[in-house]
């Protein structure tokens, strides 16, 4: 086995699974609190990867477009938020998936209208650009080391956030009981669209930083929703050391899947067969995994306590 | 032989994290027999219910009907093997008739209902028979309202219609007379007391008038304990009982 | 004298327009209008066959797409290999082997998948459905035998006795009957006494535990039961379109089939048809409009979620039905 691929994947794997959880933890964070299933969530990452990708090209400067892009993007959660997701609240989760549902059609045909069909790409700074030798021969590009950076960096600040703050106190009490968290004298509406801002810039912040190596486009969100929500279901829905560890495990299964699966299906079946099936398999990988973990605890790893 | 208890729960315990909800509970109701269990609020009345209908597993102890061990048994085979329970916030299904509601009962009893071409509720045998039992609780002019339609004290007495209905031998009547006016809590004592004898029941009760004048014995549970059994007038007289409750209230 | 409810006359008149308009149109010349009828009541079927679980079970199953999918390649992947060799076992251009295997390989996918998901309950079922589905859609995605995303052209339709799927009056004729036979289907499983179980579990699962029945077993055989119908839509779909791509089975693909059963009203018989009906009018006449005909589009759906209970065969709904 050649050790230093093996390292180089963990670290793309590493790289995917903490992008992952940027996405999960803020549909775990607004699940948790909010009891809101939203759909829309994978958008909003696109909304954040299509506005940090205008600013970058228009200022020349990433660093500086994600700065701006941030807020931004919480705004239009907290605009969301206002306008639908308020109003969907007291009805049933089924309400929730078509309604957001609907939100998916009307964010991506807006973005659509704005940004074109095609996709923006989203150039870097040089700095950031180049790879680096992190020893003998494993070369690894500079800018997954940074969204590693990020995304550890932001995983340590939702731990504080949850484990220390008053925020973090209600969403600990599983504070989608509502009226708990109204006796505690916290002005609930203004709390809820704060953190559903929250999550939206978690989710626009993973989008800003895959851009610059997939490129801003309008299929994005479908496409990460479902890996979010396989996240969050092994994790445990509502519970963000679920979506932590989970997010890692999906992205460093699927990611090895893919990268080795070939050669290992090929020890014990022909190379064409091992060709065939090891895409195949890879494809259903965190499907089956997310099975046969619920198979076991069919709340996932961290259930919610009281729900 | 015919001494055996039909029900027999032994040294059963149960905790919620810290909290010992059921704490060696020992327990068990003859055939035919009436009896009653009276507590304080959060003795763990309902939780031991709940362990004997099936909805909770205990984390120690036995339970078996008829000498059969059910400890384990999920809750839909213990309702099969004749036990049923009536809950202390009515459950029902809100959105069916009160026929229907009653004819689901009957029905679990005939047999497999994996059945898909006669229409249900064309079936002269469960409707007449559901009907019955309709009549019998006072239901029968609204017999085809959508149970939503229902009153609370009429919700009440659809549950003892339908624990009727599965004609199970042993019922887990988890506190009936709750919401209750005087005078429907004096016709479903009537109720109960013309019932005895033919079913074993296992009741649960705030309303001490209906207690006393229902119950063959009575057990009585503080913080997951049972601190006595007997007779009603046993329970009348002793001590410990008068303590915990003068205790409590 | 007969005696029928408004929401059985609106039934009457939409399947008899369903019956006569199509084949009128195109007896007139108008093949379009008949392509579009041809379209619309398969989906009707799955969508159909989807209600039996999500509008009388109370199963909200966000992954139905994969079985239109799975159906639809059990007729392409056979015709494939009639043409162009290989994988003998079930190569052929036999209907009967392509509706066998559509609906077997629809009821195992919906068996497996469904013992697991069901287990679960609310969102995780939503979202456990969701990512089954969204596996078949990668399985096919990643399968380049049969193009993988570019999709799998059908050269050859299926031969069914009596029937010549080429011509479009027998196809529609096919899925119009089948629209027909599944409806009667669903509402002869819906009122028999499985269906009051099923029903019964959808309103009180407690309630019915404590009667003695398993829901968990009700629900996986309703599961199934739809998971396989679908697949009989899928089946007629590839018949129809003649091209398969795993975009069929894209989870927002099963949010469409979702939002036609709402639309229409669940637990009705006629409502996924209407709401079938409504949707696939209205994506031909926004999309005739405009490229951004997707906006218009989710902005009613916002709108139907907010505003209409019941959906729309509620509306016809008199008072005390």
């Amino acid at each position: 086995m050649d050790y230093t691929l093996l390292i180089v994947q963990m670290l793309n794997g590493l790289q995917l699974g903490l992008l992952l959880f940027l996405v999960a933890s803020g549909l775990t964070l607004v699940f948790g609190i909010l009891d809101f299933v939203n759909l829309a969530h994978g958008s909003i990452y696109m909304v954040g990867a299509f506005i940090c990708a205008s600013l970058t090209l228009w200022l020349g400067n990433f660093l500086l477009a994600v700065v701006i892009a941030l807020p931004l993007t919480g705004a239009v959660g907290y605009a969301i938020e206002v306008l639908v997701a308020r109003r969907l609240y007291d009805k049933d989760h089924l309400d929730h998936v078509l309604g957001t549902f609907g939100l998916i059609l009307v964010l991506d045909t807006l973005a659509h209208m704005i940004w074109g069909p095609a996709g923006i790409t989203v150039p870097l700074p040089a700095w950031l650009d180049g790879q680096v030798e992190i020893f003998d021969g494993a070369v690894i590009p500079t800018f997954r080391l940074l969204i590693i950076a990020v995304g550890l960096a932001v995983a340590g600040g939702l731990f504080w956030l949850v484990n220390y703050t008053k925020l973090g106190m209600l969403i600990r009490a599983g504070a989608s009981n509502r009226t708990m968290v109204a006796a505690l004298g916290v002005d609930i509406q203004t709390l809820f669209a704060l953190v559903f801002a929250l999550g939206a810039m978690l989710a626009g912040l993973a989008g800003m930083l895959i851009a610059p190596i997939t490129t801003a486009s309008i299929g994005m969100g479908g496409q990460i929703i479902i890996t979010a929500f396989v996240v969050i279901i092994i994790g445990g829905i509502g519970s963000m050391k679920g979506a932590f560890i989970a997010a890692l495990l999906v992205g460093v299964i699927d990611t090895m899947g893919r990268s080795f699966l070939d050669s290992g299906f090929a020890l014990f079946m022909s190379r064409d067969a091992a060709e065939t099936a090891a895409p195949a398999v890879s494809a259903m990988m965190i499907y089956i995994l997310m099975a046969a973990i619920l198979a076991f605890k069919p709340q996932g790893l961290f259930p919610p306590k009281v729900r | 032989m015919t001494k055996l208890p039909l029900l027999q729960v032994a040294a059963l315990r149960k905790s919620f994290g810290g909290v010992v909800a059921t704490d060696d509970v020992h327990l068990d109701v003859n055939k035919g027999e009436l009896h009653a269990i009276i507590g304080p609020n959060g003795a763990g009345k309902t939780t031991l219910i709940s362990q004997l209908s099936g909805a909770l597993m205990p984390d120690k102890g036995s339970i078996s009907l008829d000498g059969v061990d059910i400890t384990s048994a999920p809750a839909y085979k213990r309702a099969r093997l004749g036990i049923t329970r009536s809950f202390q916030i009515t459950s029902l299904v809100m959105e069916m008739s009160v026929l229907d509601n009653v004819a689901l009962a009957v029905q679990a009893r005939k047999g497999s209902s994996f059945r898909f071409i006669k229409p249900a509720r064309k079936i002269a045998e469960i409707r007449d028979e559901a009907m019955t039992y309709v009549r019998k609780l006072g239901l029968r002019k609204r017999a085809h309202e959508p149970t939503s339609a229902l009153s609370h004290g009429e919700h009440r007495q659809m549950e003892i219609a339908i624990a009727l209905a599965s004609e199970a031998e042993l019922m887990l009547l988890d506190e009936p007379m709750a919401g209750l006016g005087p005078e429907e809590s004096r016709l479903l004592t009537d109720f109960l007391l013309e019932l005895k004898g033919s079913r074993s029941i296992l009741l649960i009760e705030h309303d001490m008038d209906a207690v006393f004048a229902l119950a063959d014995r009575i057990s009585v549970l503080v913080y997951g304990r049972i601190i006595a059994t007997g007779t009603p007038d046993e329970i009348r007289a002793n001590s410990d009982v008068r303590h915990a409750y003068l205790g409590e209230e | 004298m007969l005696k029928m409810n408004k929401t059985g006359w609106v039934t009457l008149i939409g399947m008899a327009a369903l019956a006569i308009l199509p084949p009128l149109l195109l007896l007139n010349g108008q093949a379009f209008y008949m392509d579009l009828a041809t379209r619309l009541v398969i989906l009707a079927i799955a969508a159909v066959s989807l209600n039996l679980i999500l509008g009388f079970g109370g199963l909200v199953s966000f992954g139905h797409a994969a079985f239109i999918g799975l159906g639809a390649y059990a007729v392409g992947i056979p015709a494939y290999h009639s043409m162009w060799g290989g994988f003998d076992l079930i190569a052929s251009s036999n209907g009967l082997l392509h509706l066998a295997l559509a609906v077997g390989v629809s009821a195992l996918f919906a068996l497996i998948t469904g013992a697991i998901s069901l287990r679960t309950k609310g969102v995780y079922f939503i979202m456990i459905t969701m990512a089954f589905g969204q596996m078949a859609f990668f399985l096919f995605q990643s399968l380049e035998a049969y193009n993988g995303d570019d999709g799998l052209t059908i050269d050859l339709r299926s031969e069914l006795p009596f029937l010549n799927l080429d011509e479009p009056m027998q196809l529609y004729a096919l899925s119009y009957g089948s629209l027909v036979l599944v409806m009667l289907l669903v509402r002869m499983i819906v009122n028999s006494r499985f269906g009051v179980v099923l029903q019964g579990s959808k309103g009180n699962a407690e309630r019915m535990v404590t009667l003695g029945y398993n829901p968990y077993v009700y629900r996986l055989t309703a599961y199934v039961i739809s998971g396989a119908i679908c697949g009989y839509a899928g089946f007629l779909l590839g018949n129809f379109t003649t091209f398969i791509s795993p975009d069929m089975m894209h989870w927002t693909r099963s949010g469409e089939l979702m939002f036609m059963v709402i639309l229409g009203g669940v637990s009705t018989m006629f409502g996924p048809v209407l709401g079938a009906s409504i949707f696939i009018l209205l994506e031909e006449v926004l999309s005739s409009f405009t490229t951004y005909w997707h906006l218009p589009f989710g902005l009613m759906l916002i709108g139907v979620v907010l505003f209409i209970r019941g959906g729309l065969m509620g509306l016809f709904k008199g008072k005390g039905e």
